[in-house]
């Protein structure tokens, strides 16, 4: 019996093999941070710098706005990503016609497999000032000017968290809809028989049933608050929307790969990984505590 | 068949709710649609903008150049490689992973807590973007495909979701093997593998779904451009001279003239894959998200 154990043991060495090089040593490449990095020195003839490279980030103007940008823009995509996929499950889960309920779903959870490359192309074609969007709102309102959805912050922001909400919403709703799936149907009836109407089903049966998701949903989801993505704004943006626009990753992807500053990059980057350690760690204990949610 | 349907002020919200899911699901389908018309319409109309959502004089001109552009279709033969080989290796890791993560529960993997925190902590906390970068310089991988396709191949989450799936196995299947003689091995590949053929190939289209669409580390793995793939070809394509432009092209701009047709079909086809696996597989994706997510 022993000796057939030690084949579970070795089933396991690819995987730990692969996570170590790709993933581990990475992680010790995190001492870079702490460094003057040259990459002809390598990681030992570099100079140590101690807290240089972090007290730099924190100096440095476009460092700090990176990151209120990063906060602002994740938090704004979490607020919609939650909401507006329990809305749209709500709506979903009235309709009784399989067809159109098939339908609408599939439609609806297509955009999540498309890239921000394919649709980042397509947006600033269609969000440009001669595209289709300006085209078809200037005579509607009457703008004479067209609107920069892609040169101005704030139109830039909104365009991000709209076009994130407009990718994901429909997967998203995969989870909410398997909730209301699971519902007991007696207690639907009993209100029936009470003369409970639609609505004051939806507050009193519909919507208590499905706190416990929502919460797993909502804290597991603070777990991205630095994650503002990368391959969406690095596929729409611009230096005119870098005020309003620029985040943690691209900044980084800037700083680091294109400009050399190895340290400095790594130590934004690092501040990154960290932050997003602590509130992963956070969101599952929240989630444990308020709705008994474990990974495994 | 219950009460409230007959109401008319429910049936009043049926109509509207019908009608606002169905124009919403369209709106999901606008952009590939907007592409899609460009592409088959006629250079000298796509550039003077007055394509939305039909093609105007339609003309196959961009997909014969495009298809006549081998630079392109190599890029797609990249791609399909690298879709290939991800899937394959990376499928192969994730079952001999899963198969003894399994067995922690029912005491069979002994220290297998310790395996499973050592593929968890991944998903919690990564060296980022720079110490990654030079370890692939260092690993010697700068353009090479291994670049694209080693990293990947372990991902924690579908060794999750693999593994969930596996300890719905009844134990008397794997007993039965074990009986017969048949080593670790035998089962997970006579019995496992085959009676998770619905797991894997969810597994499987996430995995080549997200092999298809990666692009970043192409632009920062391969200097060479004629080994990129379609993602990181197409990227460099559409976005940068848009971004550049700020979407202020001029409609005088006699170069776009044929380029917006061309790239929109590039973008159509770079998109054609996934749009040609998504509806077959689309029933696939949601049990295995709803297995691996909401467990009882």
């Amino acid at each position: 019996m022993a000796k057939k154990n030690t084949v579970l043991y070795l089933m396991l060495i690819p995987g730990i093999l692969l996570t170590f090089i790709f993933n581990y040593l990475p992680m010790g490449g995190l001492i870079i941070a702490f460094q003057k990095f040259k990459p002809w020195l390598g990681f030992t003839g570099s100079p140590w710098v101690g807290w240089d490279n972090f007290r730099l980030m924190f100096e440095r103007e476009d460092s700090l706005q990176v990151i209120g940008n990063t906060f602002a823009i994740a938090g704004l995509k979490m607020l919609s990503n939650l909401v507006v996929p329990i809305v749209f499950a709500l709506l979903l889960n009235e309709v009784r016609q399989m067809f159109f309920k098939r339908a609408i779903q599939t439609l609806v959870y297509l955009p999540h497999f498309l890239s921000w490359v394919i649709l980042g192309g397509i947006l600033l074609d269609m969000l440009s000032s001669q595209g289709l969007i300006n085209g078809m709102l200037l005579p509607v309102f009457g703008i004479d000017r067209p609107i920069q959805f892609l040169g101005d912050g704030n139109w830039f922001r909104a365009v991000v968290v709209a076009s994130d909400t407009w990718k994901e919403f429909g997967f998203s709703t995969i989870v909410f809809l398997a909730t209301l799936a699971g519902i007991n149907p007696a207690w639907y009836e009993a209100a029936e028989v009470d003369g409970a109407s639609r609505w004051k089903q939806t507050l009193h049966i519909t919507l208590p049933s499905m706190i416990p998701i929502i919460t797993v949903v909502g804290t597991l989801s603070l777990g991205n608050i630095l994650n503002a993505g990368f391959d969406q704004i690095f596929n729409l943006y611009n230096p005119l929307v870098y005020d309003k626009g620029d985040i943690i990753d691209t900044f980084v992807y800037r700083i680091g790969v294109l400009s050399g500053q190895f340290g400095l990059g790594t130590a934004v980057g690092l501040f990154k990984s960290f932050v997003g350690l602590v509130m992963i760690v956070t969101a599952y204990r929240l989630a444990y505590k308020l709705a008994n949610y474990r990974i495994f | 068949m219950y009460m409230y349907h007959k109401t008319k002020s429910y049936r009043v919200f049926y109509v509207f709710n019908l009608t606002f899911l169905l124009v919403t699901s369209l709106v999901c389908l606008l952009p590939i649609i907007h592409v899609l018309s460009v592409s088959l319409s006629s250079a000298s109309a796509a550039g003077a903008n007055m394509v939305s959502l039909w093609p105007v004089g339609f003309t196959l001109e961009s997909y014969k150049q495009t298809l006549g552009n081998s630079a392109y279709i190599s890029a797609f033969g990249i791609s399909a490689i690298r879709v290939v080989l991800s899937v394959s290796l990376g499928m192969l890791v994730t079952v001999l992973t899963a198969y003894p993560l399994s067995k922690i529960d029912s005491g069979g993997l002994k220290g297998g807590k310790f395996f499973a925190w050592y593929f968890v902590f991944t998903m919690l906390f990564s060296g980022g973007l720079i110490p990654a970068y030079i370890l692939i310089q260092r690993l010697g991988l700068m353009n090479s495909i291994w670049a694209l396709v080693l990293p990947g191949l372990v991902v924690s989450w579908n060794i999750i979701l693999m593994l969930n799936f596996f300890r719905t196995i009844p134990r008397e299947l794997e007993e039965a093997s074990l009986m017969d003689g048949g080593g670790h091995l035998t089962t997970l590949f006579r019995i496992y593998v085959p009676v998770s053929l619905p797991a894997i190939a969810t597994i499987s289209l996430f995995i080549a779904v997200g092999q298809w669409n990666a692009w970043f580390d192409g632009l920062i793995y391969i200097s060479e451009q004629h080994k990129w793939p379609m993602s990181t070809m197409l990227q460099a394509l559409i976005a940068l001279p848009l971004q550049s432009n700020l979407g202020t092209i001029t409609g005088e701009d006699a170069a776009n003239f044929s380029e917006r047709t061309i790239k929109s079909a590039k973008i159509f086809i770079g998109a054609l894959p996934i749009l040609a696996v998504y509806p077959f597989l689309q029933r696939f994706f949601i049990n295995g998200i709803v297995v691996g997510a909401v467990k009882e």
